[in-house]
């Protein structure tokens, strides 16, 4: 799509270490922990830059988040960095007590998350991640697109208070998000708009949506992409405006078909604007080794998975 | 600061609050409470430079204490109410519908003195050492206390917490351990030994003492000797032996009374044995 050409290929997780870096020398109080994962964080600038504010834990995730907690009581900012799958299901107990219900202000950052985590396959590929941490109250939860929004997303979570998950990737990927597009925590991003038929989307499956709505404007059918960057608290208004405006939706995720920002979506819907919705989400399963762009295909969460989910959703009207 | 013998008498006030609290609402943890209430009269009362009135959570230029092993949240409660953090009669509350008093402690409801949900085991230790490295960036020379249960040390994050407290010379922590060798099963030796725990702690690079926690002239003198051993490089670990149920002589010698509240007749039984001094709530 014209409007989004592509500007370069990045990790998302770059992005994160950019805006990082960025905090380390804008905010004093912003600390940093990983548990043996500097280089594939991208935290080692800020580890180079800030070593009196960087904590390496080793491989002990579950110690990390405390030792966040912990840090948070003295009015620090800690921004932890694990694969995601590491800085979920290993450590949900320390997250729920530790952080969610004592409400402290700890960023977890959450690197390799999904499918295009690629080769190393489904002990690290967590297809769960949003679920977990959506489902614990008080938290936010945030899956930037591209790296220019997770660097974006990086800063802006350093100045809301409250715990945060932050979710981003392995791959390079489109970037496509101009670097001074206005980003705000909560507020869904209408990209490209439609009348047929809405694609929500979050992290990287937004490029997806978007080359999606391309093909299908090709075929005469204006389809509405948007970007929710943040799956909790979720706009629920942009879903509704959209819904009710196209009368079809498509959700497109990395993530588990349960649990994720489909989830999300289908409750607002069925709360407020029944609509048919079609979810682009890997169907109950556990990923395997193989290139991203492989895995995408073979768990039907590419771009003509989204074509054909969006006609699906567009013949239920 | 109070001395000895009025630290004995607060003691045996906090003792009849335990037993009354858990009594009242037929729940809680009676045995590891009555065990550590020296401990926690000598910390309150005595040790912590702490201003209860003048409470935050930053605790920034205050000592800093955290209790890991949450179940025996009765004699925090009642330490705490006693010192001033908040109105004694609110002991009444524990355990009961919305109350700040919560069966585990937590920092939900926004009770004055707790900085920290505990109660699922083996967390504490790693809070405790995060709130000990933020002390030290910002240049706040003072202590973070924290405690823990023997049983809870079978918890594996524990172990990475020890580790990375040495690793990061966390010497301005000083964390022990309620030796009691009880668990809910039973005797922690039969349920989980946990082998020689001194030769433990000082593996993991710790600066090890050991106490005896029911005596409060052995109490204040253990606390003081770690005071002076911090800022020297390394965490400080008290083994702290108890006797579960201490004070009342029916909830002595066992596992028993871990998690489980007197009846009427028991409850009068122990109280006889505890003088109130403060007035009870």
């Amino acid at each position: 799509m014209s409007t989004y050409p592509i500007l370069d290929k990045k990790d998302t997780r770059s992005g994160f270490g950019a805006g990082l870096l960025e905090l380390g020398r804008t905010n004093p109080d912003v600390v940093a922990l990983c548990a043996d994962l500097t280089g594939s964080l991208k935290m080692d600038a800020f580890e180079k830059e800030f070593p009196e504010r960087f904590i390496q834990v080793g491989v002990a995730e579950a110690n990390m988040m405390g030792i966040a907690a912990g840090l948070t009581i003295g009015g620090k900012i800690p921004f932890t960095g694990t694969f995601a799958n590491f800085s979920t299901g290993r450590v949900y107990d320390q997250i729920r007590q530790s952080i969610a219900y004592a409400g402290k202000n700890v960023k977890i950052c959450a690197s390799h998350a999904g499918l295009t985590l690629g080769e190393d396959g489904a002990t690290h590929q967590i297809l769960e991640d949003i679920g977990l941490m959506r489902m614990l109250p008080g938290m936010t939860v945030v899956v930037p697109c591209d790296h220019n929004q997770t660097r974006q997303a990086t800063l802006a979570i350093a100045v809301q208070e409250g715990p945060v998950y932050l979710r981003f990737g392995r791959p390079k990927w489109p970037v496509f998000i101009p670097a001074d597009m206005p980003f705000e925590i909560g507020r869904a991003q209408v990209l490209v708009e439609g009348a047929d038929v809405s694609l929500i989307a979050c992290g990287h499956l937004v490029w997806n949506a978007l080359k999606a709505a391309e093909e299908l404007a090709q075929e005469g059918i204006h389809a509405e992409v948007i970007n929710m960057h943040t799956i909790k608290p979720l706009d629920e208004a942009a879903v509704l405006r959209s819904a009710r405006k196209t009368g079809c939706v498509v959700s497109c995720e990395e993530h588990n078909r349960h649990g994720g920002l489909g989830d999300a979506i289908a409750q607002v819907l069925g709360r407020n604007a029944p609509t048919p919705q079609e979810f682009v989400a890997v169907n109950d399963s556990f990923g395997e080794s193989g290139t991203p762009e492989d895995l995408l295909k073979k768990y039907g969460l590419d771009t003509p998975d989204i074509v054909a989910a969006a006609k699906r959703a567009l013949a239920r009207k | 600061m109070a001395d000895t013998q009025e630290l004995q008498r607060i003691a045996s006030q906090v003792r009849r609050d335990i037993i009354r609290m858990v009594h009242a609402v037929q729940s809680g943890h009676p045995g590891g409470s009555l065990g550590c209430t020296e401990f926690f009269t000598a910390m309150y009362f005595h040790i912590l430079r702490h201003d209860p009135k003048n409470w935050s959570m930053d605790g920034m230029g205050q000592d800093l204490f955290f209790l890991s092993n949450g179940h025996i949240s009765p004699v925090w409660y009642s330490v705490l109410a006693r010192s001033g953090y908040f109105p004694v009669n609110e002991l009444a509350t524990f355990r009961k519908i919305n109350s700040r008093l919560q069966g585990h402690p937590t920092t939900h409801e926004g009770l004055p003195g707790v900085r920290m949900a505990s109660g699922s085991l083996g967390q504490g230790l790693s809070v405790a050492i995060g709130a000990a490295l933020a002390k030290k960036m910002n240049g706040d020379d003072h202590l973070v206390y924290s405690l823990h249960g023997d049983g809870e040390l079978q918890e594996g994050q524990v172990w990475e917490a020890a580790m990375s407290a040495a690793a990061h010379k966390v010497d301005n922590l000083i964390s022990t351990v309620d030796w009691n060798n009880r668990q809910i099963d039973g005797d922690v030796d039969k349920v989980m030994p946990l082998g020689d725990l001194k030769a433990k702690w000082l593996a993991f690079g710790w600066d090890v003492m050991e106490m005896n926690g029911n005596a409060m002239d052995a109490v204040l003198k253990g606390m003081k000797e770690a005071k002076g051993r911090t800022g020297k490089g390394m965490p400080v670990m008290i083994l702290m032996r108890t006797e579960m149920g201490q004070g009342v002589d029916f909830m002595m010698g066992s596992h028993k009374w871990h998690g489980v509240a007197p009846n009427d007749e028991q409850l009068s039984m122990a109280l006889a044995q505890l003088e109130e001094t403060l007035g009870d709530y």
